[in-house]
């Protein structure tokens, strides 16, 4: 969707402000957070395309008003209360009011670093041809969807080379609707800084994104 | 906001800059005198004078400064005719641009992002959220207020509105149907 | 009006919030969903036991042992996975290399994507909106940001992490540290120096 969080290429944010020796976490709530977060994963069923759009699908301004950890926890809850597993009384109340939906499984304490440690690689064996190969020229299409995608609009109809071809991946525009995970041949993309920005840009950079096959097409 | 609207006010005054009397003067101007009852006078006009009709097309601003509407957000006006093969719609994507000497002061809800974003993208689905829906072949022309040309829709005559008067017709004349979020009246709304 | 901690929220702000997740892990706990143990074990691995330390060693190796070096950047996930680091958000490493003639900064614009196992969790910088949407389009403004001037004749890269590849940069090898043990070197490797935003530090900074 075109989002507030599509923001590559903004203007007004003012400069970046790192801060010395940050801790990782500013809040106890922000650690509760991303724990509940990474542990419902697993009963909640969802993928993290699904989780991804859940976070980045509200009103631009409430988005860009948001912290990070505010952005996943709101997604958490919309994540919870689209499967019916958490209510919005419930929540309010902070107790259980209606008997639990059966999960299929649960991340207990015990297979906690071997989860993380294992992931959720994202390659498919596939029988497909890549269409493109290092070196092609490529276009990003022009493609608004309002649901999930990962091609950013500040790419989208611009002209690039292929860089790379990494292999086939779960597609996330696929992927996030519950329509299966839909491997498609996914390309590194390279795009000058002049290309990209116009004269405005900066002819000594180039920006690279990580593009699936449907995001393409060939330009002369 | 009040507070510190009413604190610059303060400054302002106080270091000379406006003139209190100057800050009534517009604030009645734009809240009572001018409004879209001056646009819905063009087009009762342009509906039954079809020399005035093609004036009005031909150059907006001198057509419409002729019945005394003109000046700030009028000095270049487009009037846009709406046909049953296109109906067009007046947005400003990047703020607010509006037609003031012919509407007044836009409505919240063309200032804001909803519609700015949306009316370029999906303008029927905007139509829709104004309960207006169009034949499937009417061609919608959007148009983005990005200079300082303002633009005037002129909606399509309603039927059964043969013989009416100038007064009579401009009540027919919505402000909505004016920037193409809205049809005009039938004769039987107004009864 | 981008917030970027919690602490620049007004007190009640903050309080609903914490309320909020404190309410919603207490549901989520009565209903069987989430073990506490699971939650607590979680906060510590990203909290204490994952961070750039991580990288910081796959950086060193890189710098003393020419073979791994090669390794890293031909298939980075597995030569990452030879020090142990591997896992969620680090199923498919890059490894950049930085040169006198290319300079690599890694963003995600569109969330917060970022490479767990070799540097934990992102910084607030990192996925907040004035990086996020400059990183692309101003790359050497960003830089200035961070006290960081680049030949003009340096090409710089900028990788929008838009998939689940996560990009690790290595930095260039610092002058003087010649014969340096890899626990030495990997002292010299910082955070943002293996994100794009920052240079290593130097031997006569170590000696500060």
């Amino acid at each position: 969707m075109n989002g507030a969080h599509d923001m590559g290429g903004m203007h007004g944010f003012g400069p970046v402000r790192p801060e010395p020796d940050e801790p990782v976490f500013h809040a106890e709530w922000e650690k509760r957070a991303l724990a509940l977060t990474l542990a419902m994963a697993m009963p909640g069923g969802w993928n993290i395309d699904a989780s991804r759009f859940a976070r980045e699908n509200r009103d631009p301004a409430e988005y860009l008003a948001m912290s990070y950890y505010q952005i996943w926890f709101a997604g958490l809850e919309t994540l919870l209360k689209e499967r019916d597993l958490v209510t919005d009384d419930e929540i309010v109340v902070g107790h259980g009011l209606h008997p639990p939906k059966p999960v299929k499984r649960t991340l207990s304490p015990d297979d906690v670093l071997k989860v993380l440690h294992r992931g959720r690689p994202t390659e498919r064996d596939t029988n497909t041809k890549a269409a493109f190969k290092a070196g092609d020229k490529v276009r990003a299409k022009n493609i608004n969807p309002v649901t999930h995608t990962r091609l950013p609009r500040y790419v989208r109809g611009h002209v690039g080379v292929i860089e790379r071809v990494i292999g086939c991946h779960v597609f996330p525009d696929s992927n996030a609707t519950g329509a299966g995970e839909n491997p498609q041949w996914l390309y590194t993309v390279r795009f000058g800084g002049r290309e990209l920005w116009g004269l405005d840009g900066d002819p000594t950079s180039a920006v690279s994104v990580d593009a699936w096959e449907p995001y393409l097409e060939p330009a002369r | 906001m009040q507070l510190r609207t009413r604190a610059l006010e303060t400054i302002l005054l106080e270091k000379g800059y406006i003139d209190p009397a100057a800050l009534d003067v517009l604030i009645e101007t734009y809240e009572k005198k001018i409004g879209p009852r001056n646009g819905a006078k063009v087009v009762a006009k342009a509906w039954t004078d079809s020399q005035y009709r093609q004036w009005l097309f031909t150059d907006g601003t001198a057509a419409i400064e002729s019945l005394g509407f003109s000046g700030r957000s009028g000095n270049h006006l487009v009037a846009l005719e709406n046909t049953p093969a296109v109906h067009n719609m007046v947005v400003c994507t990047l703020c607010s641009c509006y037609p003031w000497a012919v509407l007044g002061l836009p409505p919240v809800w063309y200032k804001s992002a909803p519609y700015r974003s949306r009316t370029i993208a999906d303008p029927r689905g905007v139509l829709r959220d104004f309960g207006v829906k169009l034949p499937k072949d009417t061609e919608i022309h959007v148009w983005d207020s990005t200079s300082e040309l303002r633009y005037l829709v002129v909606p399509m005559r309603p039927v059964a509105t043969e013989g009416w008067s100038e007064e009579q017709l401009a009540e027919l004349v919505t402000r909505d149907s004016m920037i193409g979020t809205g049809l005009a009246k039938s004769p039987m709304d107004v009864k | 009006m981008a917030h970027e901690h919690d602490h620049d929220h007004d007190h009640s702000e903050l309080t609903e919030t914490q309320l909020r997740v404190r309410a919603l892990e207490t549901v989520l706990t009565e209903k069987g969903y989430v073990d506490p143990a699971a939650l607590d074990l979680l906060i510590e691995t990203y909290e204490k036991k994952v961070g750039p330390r991580n990288g910081a060693q796959v950086v060193a190796k890189a710098w003393a042992d020419p073979a791994y070096r090669v390794r890293l950047f031909k298939d980075a996930t597995p030569a990452i996975a030879e020090l142990g680091y591997a896992g969620r958000h680090g199923e498919h490493i890059v490894a950049l290399e930085n040169t006198p003639k290319r300079h690599n900064m890694v963003v995600c614009t569109l969330c917060s994507c970022y490479p767990w196992p070799v540097l934990g969790l992102p910084p607030v910088w990192y996925k907040s909106a004035p990086y996020r949407a400059r990183a692309v389009s101003d790359p050497r403004g960003v830089l200035k940001d961070f006290g960081v001037t680049l030949p003009q004749d340096t090409e710089i890269r900028v990788w929008d992490s838009t998939s689940e590849i996560r990009y690790l940069v290595v930095p260039m090898r610092p002058d003087g540290t010649q014969g340096w043990s890899e626990d030495k070197l990997a002292e010299l490797v910082t955070r943002d120096s293996m994100i794009g935003t920052g240079l290593p530090k130097s031997p006569k900074d170590l000696a500060k």
